[in-house]
């Protein structure tokens, strides 16, 4: 081990400091950890010190999935799960009894003495309450002086302890399990001091865990007792932890007392909310009353330590460890699912009772007899096997983590999404998922249980007329706060449509708490979204994970005995109930179903006391309806009258949610909402997330029945309605998968929001102590506003015949206030076109001294110590903070964008490609001098143009996670707005549409992007690794993790930036301010010493000096520019982007309308200037001559004094401008160390240097292990450089490699680069494949069959444009995703193979997974039909199946197949070769329609061409 | 928006004018109509922009994406409601208002070709009235009286909106008619008398007192009233001070206007009344609305010859720089009334008047330079003393008014219009009078 490798400490280490709760805006709560992970077990658990050294091993070879903390030298969590080494305990000289008559484990213990005392004696006296012993406390050996500052300062005192005294060895571990629990709690309630350093590692009478605070490299030389070599055991599980967490901990480290997991629990909060209103109902006959031991969950964990505390639990009341994994984690088991119906019964008999615990995870699992693995139903993280003849299997997040001789291999496989394997060692049996499964639906006749008991709401009919009318109907829409906009612009498009409608820029409104009109409380709620730790999900073309289905009713008591009384329930295909059907609800009595209905509505008269007293009354009535058996309760406001006034919705069922929680009454009934206050689909999410089962929208129904009398559209009212549900449901969907979360079930009362503008009180008296970070509204201000919108309806001052309209959408000058409005917009544009200085100075005042906040920073100003304004540094020194921001080519037009790269390059600054690509023409100097390139290129999830000479091209690469105007969610450019020019740039076909998925699907996890950072700066060393983040409640623990993956630079984007299209719901309501994200950010960098290796950017509505200033204050070095310019250029905010009808020509590709272009490079460059000029006049003001000494400088910034209206006087901003003062550094002082210095491509360009000089032909062969990671790359970037896109002449460079390759091998290879890999791969292979050929095939001497074998992982030739792949096995999930022009074959595929394809050719010799060619729009597959049964695994919405029957393409399969026997030698492609007759028959050729449709249209173009040359030659 | 690419596909189409030859004989509209299909679909190239300029430059707020897409979608009803509420009366500000939405639409920033907006806006009111959406509404009474003092734009809005929040409104007029400066300033040929009288009809049945003929002193209110509002106008013209201003024959523009207009009416004049252009060659002097007014007026009347001067340099055709969009564009104006004849210079000052007989017959005007001001401020006018003679019988001053002087008042006075803000437009006069009811409304309240 090179001791670089170890310690490449450069940045100061700042002092340990222990991990805070929360400190300004950091919150503990928000930390995300996801690893490595890997398991070898001796299938017939013979147990050898070989095997344990065989684990750490593959521990150590895991290195890059783990991280380090600011110091270099801290890791941040390894551990190893290993069976009892009974020997080795003897010889310790412990008297210990027999085998499994004992238990043992570590504990974690305080250093300091007197606590560490207290703690054992509780200990003791708990076991002997127990009537059991403490025979011995072993000292366990460490080496503490190979660890890191941070881990030696938290370390803790480290015993072993034995416990003796057994009844029986079967009961043996749940005794230890029940006073375990008893201790910790005991503990945890205590005064001790330093508690929080005692953990209890594991306690078995099988397995024992050693972990820390350590790296992989670390644990093996820190327990002396792991190379001992009496240690031994048959299983080992480890796991290598990378946590965006600021502080790890040395507890927090895996693996836990069953599992270890990679990945993360994104419906954690769901879970953990629903397990603790679940402990009510949760006793069993073998765990007895489980009050002692609650909670079940122990507090302040991660998600991964709450997972299994709940498996642990779930086994120690004996049910069996499949069965706890498959109910905790189940497969999706919708229509698209090929499961059998008894198992798909099992599945939901169990969703009665526990809701999904969600991945992405690879879970690997033992309790010392069994031991297995297991992925989530989307199978996001790579779990692959091997097994060995002589017994062996390795079990890891990668291959190549332990060497095997190629003949002792039996076969290599991955684990699939949802599936389970287990090994018992006791029987030396491997189950398959089918065995285990299979036994699971067959142990109780589920399917009847469900038949007799489960209604299914829609198959009820009442012959009752329900009507949709409200009484007071005009009335009543005023009180329920609808607006004209709300009707016309969201309502209506909703149910002609079926969608929610689209807008485009940004939200430039007051947020709800500056807002001096009355406000909905629904506006307060922001949604929370995935980004980097985990992937959001594609609802639409993914749709096979995803589920609606909600069962309501109560949850009976002893769940955990099965019994059919527990499938009582109605179950409802999605949450939205019409009036029937909640009539049908309420009066379902036959069963024995009991409803009760309390009112939502609180009297005027007696205001916010009568509001308090209700929701109290509420509360309590709900707790007795529990008590009386009702099986739902539902809340509704239909009784406003002139006297009552309408409780906001949300509160009511936060509140009642919240309460029966706490009262253990939760899961014995179900809430049901009737509201007329829901009008979208924010709207109903909020409701749900915060509890409600189901909900009755009745005013919004009450309009469609308007809008369908009155003709305002041209449908019946069940289509409408229909229509409109179905919106509403999409809306849903997606608003859960940007959370990836998949099911109704998980997402239901987890809150998944956050609040901006709630007083702490509020938010914790009624809605669950829920996040909201400045303060704000009480419930006078809810009592006030709801008084406000009742009397618009009952008390109006004068009834206007139609709605108001409150300009939200568009500007009204009677309406909300909006930051871009004409006179801003045109004095800014006239201050730049004119280049008056003056002009501009009034566009600043009219922004910055507005008479109403509309942003945070509104609120700032800052300390003046005025200095002469020349010895501040120049403009031009200033500028080149200022960037714009991401657009696109495509969302804007050429002349705009072109603009932009001018402006920019002349100021040297850099403007962003956007994720479109970039003609490679523009690379090139122009005549006059100016560039057009642009400095920053962006990768998105799309990997539109992301070639290696895109890459290559750039100073600064851009990983956008996510978009502030819609984080969270993919887009599509629609196949008629791709002309030719487009498709060049992005590397497409002319009318295909381009779908950028959600996630970028080599980014799962924050490894994940630590790897794709690494490819990048292979690819380019120098240009900077960018990731944009977008501002939420948890961001800064995100960047954390970002900067601990290496980036340069992080971006926070604010909510409000502009966006060329995305849904008004996620424009207005997805996201929080930048003020508060960049703040939490710079606090969290801070606080762990991080800050100074990275720059930080900002963007969001930015638009003046003052406001760099303040964000410069807040803690960014950088600040985007997208609005600002654009209105600069001439954008009149007409919000038309994404209709491609922007009459300035800046937002559409339209030839007529680009012509009406008025911008130029001028215009901006004179707003830098501008801005540059004003910032040096703040900058003199302060006292400051160098804009870097403000950075971070939040004591530098005074309050103004409050706007003078009692709302924002609520708004506190201790925890935005708290500074943490621990000596590290608060702006960028260092750069980040790339460890691309030793690379293997190094040797390889070196080796190569004349071939990539002139092109001379040169064979060269490597080993390669795992940890060569991105091999290739470096060379490619090389080329790429030197020759442009072209690359080198075919077969120039030819490297042979043997062994198994790390991840991203082959990635961005270039044409003349040939790599052929005799062994096997990792995930990523050929990620963005510029025209290299990469083959694969297993090594020589391995005799097992090669197509049933998977030696590729996961997500490979993602973004290829161009090349060749030939892999002679099985690959993992998602092949050629985003595939836009590489031809591979390969033998066999996983789930979602040929995802968003948009083409190229790919070849499947075998088997496929589920959901294939989902969203591909372009390219053409073709896969080897042997069973007959693949329409099943396709996703069948964009593409046709056909078999093969037109010559030419028979004849280019032919080729290809040829072509991979030449480059694998494949047996299979012999076979089908020898044989083409018979085996053409059996292939299926999928084509997408799209596509279809422009190879036609080509056809007929070349058809008239020919006829009309025909005729010219006449 | 019913449809989002009309503008790129439909050009603008103006109704346009009666032709020069039949239109100068009589004192008729000048402007056509379009048929419902052509107007809805000039109304669906509005682009809905999402910062609507059109309805930031209306001084009266128009929310002109809204309205003009219920008209294209041929929902008359509700275009007429959701025009009204924020124009009382568009049946006015559609045929003279000068429609700075126009200028200020997107369309005329990005190809020149902004929406017809003051036609849509026209066209919808008539439609509203033929289709009898226009009826008076009962009103309930509140029981407080206010007198409006001046019935012209200001104060005919101010009497609409208070009478409407259920005061008692008395509409006081030293004219015989209502409709101050509409009746008596513009043409008919711009605005037909029979448009205010249908307005006027409504508004009596609604509850308005119509006092007129009652010239009010200031000095001395009339009693009973909660409130007064004062919308008296801006009636002082500017004069010209130069020699020979005392000869027969120099009128000032509304003498020529109101008399014109009251004659059509069917009032009659003595001869030495009768201020007539026949026959004669006319100077009017001053470039703005007013003097074009005088031009229509004289031509139909049989003028010779009409001759207009202007103190300020000719502007820019098409765009000025100094004024972009979307600001007013200070470009060259041509309306029907100089399509119909009548030669135009620039840059001219007045030095005196010449006389035969007591009688005007000619002007000596001489070349004036504007020199602009290093502040960008005023420029300053520079003579060059390059002096010409046109002759006239007829001259006709149209420079402008005086802004009045506000009397101090009691509390409850309150002033609108042109009496509060000096000469301006319909439409500003309008908004000043719905701004003064709401104060009103306010202070009673």
């Amino acid at each position: 081990m090179k001791k670089q490798e170890l310690f490449n400490n450069e940045t100061k280490a700042i002092p340990y400091q222990r991990q805070p709760e929360q400190l300004g805006l950091y919150e503990s709560a928000n930390e995300h950890d996801a690893c490595g992970v890997g398991m070898v077990i001796n299938i017939h658990g013979e147990k050898s010190h070989n095997l344990v050294d065989s684990a750490l091993k593959v521990l150590e070879n895991m290195r890059h999935r783990g991280a380090e903390g600011a110091d270099n030298k801290t890791g941040d969590g390894a551990g190893i799960l290993l069976q009892i080494p009974h020997e080795f305990i003897l010889l310790q000289g412990i008297p210990v009894p027999e085998k499994g008559y004992y238990g043992t484990g570590l504990l974690f213990l305080p250093k300091e003495s007197k606590d560490q005392s207290v703690i054992l004696s509780i200990i003791i006296e708990e076991f002997e309450k127990a009537g059991l012993n403490v025979m011995h406390l072993r000292n366990v050996p460490t080496c503490p002086e190979i660890l890191g500052e941070q881990a030696l300062a938290s370390e803790p005192d480290i015993k072993q302890i034995f416990i003796t005294g057994f009844a029986a060895v079967e009961t043996a571990d749940g005794q230890l399990y029940l006073v375990r629990k008893k201790i910790e709690n005991r503990v945890r309630k205590s005064e001790i001091v330093s508690k929080d350093d005692f953990y209890i590692v594991s306690l078995s009478t099988k397995n024992i865990i050693y972990k820390g605070m350590l790296s992989s490299m670390q644990l093996r030389s820190y327990y002396p007792d792991l190379t001992n070599n009496y240690f031994t055991s048959g299983i080992a599980l480890v796991h290598s932890r990378f946590s965006t967490n600021t502080f790890p901990t040395w507890g927090l480290a895996q693996p836990f007392r069953l599992l270890a997991h990679n990945g993360e629990i994104n419906t954690i909060r769901g879970n953990r909310g629903w397990m603790e209103a679940r402990e009510s109902v949760l006793s069993t006959p073998t765990l007895g009353d489980i009050n002692d031991i609650r909670p079940i969950i122990q507090p302040k964990m991660s998600d991964s330590a709450s997972l299994d505390n709940v498996l642990e639990f779930l086994i120690m009341s004996g049910m069996s460890l499949p069965h706890a994994m498959a109910m905790l984690v189940p497969e999706s088991f919708n229509e698209k699912n090929p499961i059998s119906e008894d198992l798909k019964a099992f599945y939901e008999y169990h969703s009665i009772l526990m809701e999904p615990w969600d991945g992405p995870a690879a879970l690997l699992f033992s309790d010392g007899r069994y031991a297995g693995g297991m992925l989530d139903r989307n199978g996001l993280r790579p779990a692959r096997y091997t097994i060995t003849k002589n017994d062996m299997m390795v079990v890891a997040s990668e291959v190549g983590v332990m060497n095997f001789e190629p003949s002792e291999i039996k076969s290599k496989g991955r684990l699939q999404p949802g599936k389970i394997l287990l090994i018992d060692t006791k029987e030396g049996k491997i189950y398959t998922d089918e065995e285990l499964k299979k036994q699971l639906a067959d142990e109780r006749p589920y399917r009847s249980w469900l038949a007799a008991n489960r209604i299914e709401l829609n198959e009820l009919k009442s012959g009752r007329k329900i009507t949709r009318k409200v009484e007071n109907y005009d009335r009543m829409l005023r009180t329920f706060g609808f607006t004209r906009e709300s009707i016309t612009r969201i309502i209506a498009p909703m149910c002609t449509n079926s969608i929610e409608p689209t807008g485009s820029m940004g939200n430039d409104r007051p947020l709800a708490v500056l807002n001096d009109k009355p406000q909905l409380l629904f506006n307060y709620f922001r949604q929370q979204f995935a980004q980097v730790t985990n992937p959001p999900i594609d609802p639409i073309r993914e749709e096979l994970v995803m589920s609606l289905s909600e069962y309501i009713g109560a949850v009976g008591m002893n769940i955990l005995t099965p019994d059919e009384t527990h499938c009582k329930m109605v179950r409802l295909n999605n949450p939205i109930l019409s009036n029937t059907q909640l009539d049908l609800l309420c009066n379902i009595r036959y069963k024995g179903f009991n409803t009760e209905k309390l009112p939502m509505v609180f009297e005027i008269a007696k205001g916010k006391v009568g509001l308090q007293q209700v929701l109290t009354d509420l509360c309590k009535r709900a707790e007795e309806s529990v008590k009386e058996g009702v099986n739902y309760i539902v809340l509704s406001d239909r009784f406003v009258d002139e006297t009552h006034a309408a409780i906001p919705s949300l509160l009511a069922v936060s509140a009642v949610h919240h309460y029966l929680i706490s009262v253990g009454k939760r899961v014995q009934t179900a809430l049901i909402v009737e509201s007329g206050e829901v009008q979208q689909t924010m709207h109903a999410a909020l409701l749900l997330g915060f509890g409600a089962s189901a909900l009755n929208p009745y005013m919004a129904f009450a309009i469609l029945d308007k809008l369908v009398e009155d003709k305002e559209i041209q449908l019946d009212y069940s289509t409408a309605e229909k229509n409109f549900i179905k919106a509403i449901c999409k809306g849903l969907l997606k608003i859960m998968s940007k959370m990836g979360i998949s099911t109704i079930r998980s997402y239901r009362g987890a809150k998944i929001f956050e609040a901006v503008g709630l007083s702490e009180e509020l938010s914790n008296t009624y809605f669950g102590g829920l996040s909201s970070h400045i303060g704000g509204i009480r419930l006078e201000e809810i009592a006030r506003d709801a008084i406000a919108f009742h009397d618009a309806g009952f008390k109006p001052v004068k009834f206007d015949p139609i709605l108001p309209m409150t300009g939200i959408l568009s500007y009204r000058k009677d309406g909300e206030k909006h930051a871009w409005n004409p006179e801003t917009i045109s004095t800014l544009q006239l201050a730049t076109r004119l280049g008056s200085y003056k002009k501009f100075k009034e566009f600043t005042a009219m922004v910055d001294n507005g008479e109403k906040p509309i942003f945070l920073r509104d609120f700032f100003e800052f300390k003046r110590k005025p200095i002469s304004i020349d010895k501040v540094e120049p403009i031009e020194s200033i500028m080149p903070h200022f960037v714009t921001s991401a657009m696109s080519y495509g969302a804007l037009s050429q002349e705009a964008h072109e603009t932009l790269a001018i402006a920019m390059n002349a100021i040297h600054s850099r403007s962003n490609t956007g994720e479109g690509g970039e003609d490679n023409e523009r690379y090139k100097k122009q005549p006059d001098g100016t560039s057009l390139r642009s400095a920053t290129k962006q990768i998105a999830s799309g990997r539109f143009g992301v070639t290696t000479e895109y890459l290559v091209n750039a100073d600064e690469i851009q990983i956008k996670i996510a978009q502030g105007a819609k984080p969270g969610e993919g887009g599509q450019l629609p196949g008629y707005k791709v002309d030719e020019v487009i498709a060049k740039t992005r590397h497409s076909i002319p009318g295909i549409s381009l779908i950028s998925p959600p996630p970028h699907h080599d980014i799962y996890s924050i490894e994940d992007l630590a790897q794709l950072i690494f490819d990048l700066k292979n690819v380019n060393p120098k240009a900077m690794i960018s990731v944009k983040l977008v501002a939420e409640t948890g961001v800064g623990t995100i960047a954390a993790g970002v900067a601990k993956a290496k980036a340069d630079l992080i971006t926070i984007s604010g909510a409000e930036g502009g966006t060329g299209a995305a849904p008004q719901s996620s424009i207005n309501y997805a996201g929080i301010s930048p003020e508060l994200g960049l703040s939490e950010t710079q606090q969290t960098l801070v606080l762990n010493g991080l800050r100074g290796q990275v720059k930080l950017q900002v963007d969001g509505q930015l638009k003046t000096g003052r406001d760099i200033v303040t964000m410069a204050m807040l803690g960014s070095e950088e600040f985007g520019f997208g609005t600002a310019v654009l209105i600069v250029m001439g954008c009149v905010m007409m919000r038309k982007c994404h209709q491609n009808t922007c009459a300035m020509g800046i937002t559409t590709q339209n030839p007529e309308l680009r012509k009406r272009f008025l911008g130029r490079a001028e215009y901006v460059i004179n707003y830098f200037k501008y801005l540059a000029q004003e910032v040096r006049e703040y900058l003199a003001e302060m006292g400051f001559e160098k804009f870097d000494d403000i950075i971070g400088r939040t004591d530098l910034i005074i309050q103004k004094p409050n706007y003078g209206d009692e709302k924002t006087s609520l708004i506190d901003f201790d925890k935005l401008l708290a500074r943490v003062d621990n000596g590290a550094a608060i702006h960028h002082i260092t750069n980040q160390i790339h460890n691309v210095e030793h690379v293997k491509d190094r040797d390889i360009i070196k080796a190569a240097k004349e071939s990539i000089e002139t092109a001379k032909e040169i064979s060269l062969e490597y080993t390669i292990a795992n940890t060569d990671r991105a091999v290739g790359a470096m060379l490619s970037g090389a080329i790429a450089e030197k020759y442009g896109e072209v690359g080198l002449p075919e077969n120039t460079i030819n490297v042979k490699f043997k062994g198994s390759a790390g991840q991203s091998f082959g990635a961005f290879l270039m044409p003349g680069v040939s790599f052929k890999l005799e062994g096997e791969a990792n995930d990523y292979l050929g990620k963005g494949l510029s025209g290299g050929r990469i083959a694969v095939l297993p090594p020589k001497r391995c005799d097992f069959e090669a197509e049933q074998n998977t030696i590729a992982g996961n997500t490979l030739l993602y973004g290829a444009t161009t090349g060749e792949v030939y892999i002679n096995g099985r690959v993992g999930e998602r092949f050629g995703v985003r595939n836009s022009g590489a031809i591979a074959v390969i033998e066999g595929a996983g789930d979602h193979c040929c995802e968003y394809m948009t083409g190229g050719r790919v070849v499947v010799l075998g088997d496929t997974g589920r959901n294939f060619a989902a969203g591909m729009s372009g390219g053409v597959a073709y896969v080897w039909n042997k069973k007959g049964n693949f329409d099943y695994f396709c996703n069948m919405d964009m593409v046709e199946l056909s078999l093969i029957e037109d010559a030419s393409y028979q004849k280019e399969l032919h080729e290809l197949i040829r072509q991979h026997y030449l480059y694998t030698g494949s047996k299979l492609a012999r076979t089908m070769l020898d044989n083409w007759n018979h085996y053409i028959e059996e292939f299926i050729q999928i084509v997408p329609i799209e596509y279809k449709k422009v190879l036609q249209e080509e056809q007929m173009k070349k058809l008239q061409q020919k006829i009309a040359d025909m005729q010219r030659d006449y | 928006m019913g449809n989002p690419t009309a503008f790129l596909t439909i050009p603008r189409k103006e109704a346009g004018y009666r032709p020069v030859i039949e239109r100068i004989t009589d004192f008729s509209q000048v402007e056509q109509t379009l048929n419902s299909h052509d107007r809805r679909e000039q109304a669906s190239r509005c682009m809905d922009c999402s910062v609507p300029f059109c309805h930031w430059a209306c001084p009266l707020g128009n929310k002109q994406p809204e309205w003009q897409d219920a008209l294209y979608k041929g929902k008359w009803r509700l275009a007429y409601t959701l025009l009204s509420e924020t124009c009382d009366f568009p049946e006015f500000t559609g045929r003279i208002c000068p429609a700075l939405c126009e200028k200020s639409c997107v369309l005329n920033h990005s190809c020149n070709d902004p929406v017809t907006v003051r036609e849509n806006e026209a066209a919808i009111v008539e439609t509203a009235f033929n289709e009898g959406y226009i009826v008076a509404q009962k009103i309930k009474r509140n029981g407080k009286k206010v007198a409006v003092i001046g019935s012209g734009p200001a104060g005919l809005v101010a009497a609409n909106r208070l009478n409407h929040m259920g005061y008692n409104v008395s509409l006081f007029d030293g004219h015989t008619m209502p409709g101050g400066l509409l009746r008596y300033g513009i043409p008919n040929f711009k605005l037909d008398k029979m448009v205010i009288d249908r307005r006027m009809k409504i508004l009596e049945a609604e509850g308005i007192k119509f006092e007129m003929n009652k010239e009010i002193d200031f000095s001395k209110l009339p009693a009973g009233y909660d409130a007064y509002c004062i919308c008296t106008g801006a009636p002082q013209a500017r004069d010209l001070s130069i020699p020979g201003r005392e000869l027969k024959g120099v009128y000032f523009a509304l003498e020529l206007l109101s008399q014109q207009n009251e004659l059509l009416e069917g009032k009659s004049f003595s001869k030495e009344e009768l201020i007539n252009a026949k026959g004669k060659k006319v100077l009017v002097i001053g470039g703005g609305d007013t003097g074009s007014d005088c031009i229509g007026t004289c031509i139909r009347q049989g003028a010779k010859e009409v001759t207009q001067i202007e103190i300020m340099p000719k502007p820019p055709i098409g765009n000025n720089p100094a004024t972009p969009w979307p600001m007013w564009p200070q470009t060259l104006k041509t309306t029907s009334s100089h399509e119909e004849g009548c030669k135009r210079y620039w840059s001219l000052t007045s030095n005196h008047f010449i006389g035969k007989d007591g009688k005007v017959t000619g002007v000596e005007i001489e070349e004036v330079e504007w020199i602009p001001a290093e502040d960008g401020g005023r420029p300053s006018m520079k003579l060059t003393g390059k002096k010409d003679i046109i002759a006239a019988d007829m001259v006709l001053l149209a420079m402008g008014f005086l802004k009045p002087q506000q009397p101090k008042m009691a509390g409850n006075v309150f002033f609108a219009g042109d009496a509060a803000s000096g000469a301006s437009l319909v439409v500003r006069a309008m908004a000043s009078g719905r701004e003064v009811a709401t104060k009103i409304d306010t202070f009673l309240k």
